[in-house]
């Protein structure tokens, strides 16, 4: 009993800091997102119930947030880690420049989110003096050019794609080279000894060596990507329900800071079913990958 | 399948850049006839793994031919040699269960040489009943003891009908008792497939005890070949003779003096036929018989009862490390008590080496 006492009071400062900064907040949340009618101001509200849900969730904006949300998730989680494995594996093959290449590779980690915006603002972003790097490209090539920041809905989302997965690369490439660097040689001199293909080496002996980091990253990379809202900002502007590509946080932030005041209870639900989707997606993965992930 | 190493040679660049090449293996030239067992056994670092690599093709030599049988495989990658390799750490696919991993070679064949699902299934169990782990086959390899796992790893090069299997180190990771049940077991599987078989070992008991030769080695050149026992009793020179045997040969710096090898102070046989002056003396702890009126005079330092024999720790002003060690059997050694013993020397067990060129002197016998 006694040593259980001194463990609880060395685990004082961290439980009273989580509680105060983490779980009240968190269950204000929850309180928040069932009080309707909630006044900022008066601090004041007129009822409970699932009426913010339920306006939340006929909001045209949030749909619209959820939509743009689940494209770039489904769209640059596979493909971020399908391209970051192909260039770890390239990476690890070759001796020569490995590390001016690795070095280039990780470049997108370090530098500053919007000073990256400002680059795709360059390549992208027609203005009254040029169309874009991109642009240009595309007329040399002989296609018409097409407003990649203000025009139709397909090509913002290309852009914003191609951007989410140039940001989220080079971590993914970092964990991807050092878990092949990992792998055993013997393994690969036990294949090689046997005939092994190099395709049958790469599906049986690396893909299940490196496996457990392929989930840790796609993991990683669903609840990232499901929270993305700098790099919107950093593309669109500050206001994306105009530009249509606001995300689910970004619907959030303009809920709690929009119209001076805002709506902390629409926020509060809108969070709530955030939190809800990212739950049970990583639920699944990790189902998923208990049955896949071998040792 | 007949074996042939002829003047193989490698060299691996120095990490200091400008310092010689490392060579670690020296025109080896060897022919291992069909169906046996050899040893390749050397201390570490003495170029044994990296004859094996050569042969398995994991390294390409820097020079010299190996055949197969007629063909040269010298040029050929690993997968096209047909050898199986045991590694010294198994390099099982952890996450493969046993039967997965001994089907993994056969999985690898293509075009007529692949075999049918029941065809795979049937040779994979029957390697696997010949190590006797066909109750294993849904088993991780995490999940086996370290014997067992070699036993996996024996199938798995076993599985495709090897024309040569190669093992590295096969006993090194497992314990004593299993050791010795382990090294019956290969010469075992080796009898029953007949399948030329490699391995090496720095252990020379496990290399004296189940091969048809031993290879012994040292800085990458080939010291000595033969059959276990004949190496043991006429090793071609010194380094061959401290390496095999335990304990240890015992080393006396000695003279061919008048005909008479002398030991210090003491003569202790007449000889015919060596030439005079300094040799380097070996003898076998075995060589040494208690007896009252022995010419080998020596300081009795402690008696080691072991059971069946004992071993008599002596000290001799010719010998060149501070003691020597000699085994009698236990009902002698009423004779070593006090501070002195003396030995007369069993002559086949005494071998007289050139203190130059450390090779052995063989054109004597003892006088009548």
């Amino acid at each position: 009993m006694k040593t259980q006492w001194k463990a609880w009071l060395y685990l004082l400062p961290a439980v009273a800091f989580l509680g105060v900064f983490m779980v009240y907040p968190l269950v204000d949340v929850l309180v928040y997102s069932f009080e309707e009618g909630y006044n900022f101001a008066s601090q004041s509200y007129s009822g409970v119930g699932l009426f913010n849900y339920s306006y939340v969730l006929h909001d045209p904006y949030f749909l619209q947030a959820v939509k743009n949300t689940f494209l770039i998730v489904i769209i640059t989680v596979p493909l971020s880690t399908g391209l970051a494995l192909l260039i770890s594996l390239g990476l690890s093959s070759i001796r020569k420049l490995r590390d001016l290449f690795q070095t280039v590779f990780f470049l997108p980690y370090v530098t500053n989110t919007l000073a990256v915006g400002l680059v795709f603002m360059i390549l992208f972003k027609k203005t009254a003096y040029t169309d874009g790097m991109v642009n240009l490209l595309i007329q040399f090539f002989g296609g018409t050019g097409v407003d990649f920041i203000e025009g139709p809905y397909w090509a913002k989302m290309f852009v914003m794609c191609f951007y989410t997965i140039w940001v989220v690369m080079p971590f993914k490439i970092l964990i991807l080279t050092s878990a092949l660097a990992s792998v055993n040689q013997v393994y690969y001199n036990a294949a090689r000894i046997d005939g092994t293909p190099r395709w049958r080496m790469f599906t049986r002996i690396t893909l299940p060596m490196i496996s457990p980091m392929i989930f840790y990253l796609v993991i990683t990379g669903f609840i990232g990507a499901f929270k993305a809202y700098s790099d919107e900002v950093a593309l669109f502007g500050t206001n994306l329900n105009a530009a249509g590509m606001n995300t689910i946080v970004g619907y959030v932030y303009d809920m709690l800071y929009g119209n001076s005041g805002g709506y902390p209870s629409f926020a509060s639900a809108a969070a709530l079913i955030l939190f809800a989707i990212v739950f049970t997606i990583t639920c699944i993965n990790l189902l998923i990958s208990r049955n896949n992930v071998q040792y | 399948m007949k074996l042939v190493l002829d003047q193989l040679t490698k060299t691996f660049p120095n990490r200091n850049k400008k310092g010689p090449d490392v060579v670690a293996v020296n025109s080896f030239t060897f022919e291992i006839p069909d169906g046996t067992l050899v040893g390749l056994l050397g201390p570490s670092g003495c170029g044994k793994s990296t004859t094996l690599n050569l042969i398995s093709g994991l390294e390409r030599p820097t020079s010299g031919r190996i055949l197969f049988g007629d063909e040269d495989v010298t040029e050929l990658p690993p997968e096209n040699r047909g050898v199986g390799l045991v590694f010294q750490n198994y390099a099982l696919y952890p996450h493969l269960t046993v039967r997965q991993n001994i089907l993994f070679p056969l999985q690898n064949l293509k075009g007529d040489a692949r075999p049918s699902k029941e065809e795979m299934l049937r040779k994979a169990d029957e390697a696997a009943r010949l190590v006797q782990i066909d109750w294993l086959m849904d088993r991780k390899p995490s999940e086996l003891s370290g014997g067992q796992q070699q036993r996996v790893a024996i199938a798995r090069a076993l599985v495709k009908m090897p024309r040569v299997l190669l093992l590295d180190e096969p006993l090194s990771n497992l314990d004593a008792r299993l050791r010795l049940q382990t090294r019956e077991e290969i010469r075992r599987i080796q009898r029953e497939t007949g399948i030329t078989t490699i391995f090496v070992t720095h252990d020379q008991e496990e290399a004296m005890s189940i091969s048809d030769l031993i290879v012994v080695m040292s800085d990458g050149v080939v010291q000595q070949i033969g059959p276990p026992q004949s190496v043991y009793d006429h090793p071609d020179n010194l380094f061959v003779a401290k390496f095999l045997g335990t304990p240890p040969i015992n080393v006396f710096t000695g003279e061919v003096k008048d005909g008479w090898l002398t030991l210090g102070e003491d003569r202790v046989l007449k000889l015919q036929g060596a030439p005079e002056g300094a040799v380097t003396v070996g003898v076998r702890p075995e060589g040494f018989r208690i007896d009252a009126e022995g010419p080998f005079r020596c300081g009795l330092k402690a008696v080691e009862v072991m059971g069946r024999d004992t071993s008599v720790v002596g000290t001799h002003p010719a010998c060149q490390s501070e003691t020597f060690r000699g085994i009698i059997p236990s009902e002698d050694r009423d004779g070593a008590a006090g501070d002195t013993v003396r030995f007369s020397l069993k002559p086949n067990k005494i071998h007289l080496f050139d203190p130059a060129t450390e090779a052995v002197l063989r054109d004597w016998s003892v006088a009548p």
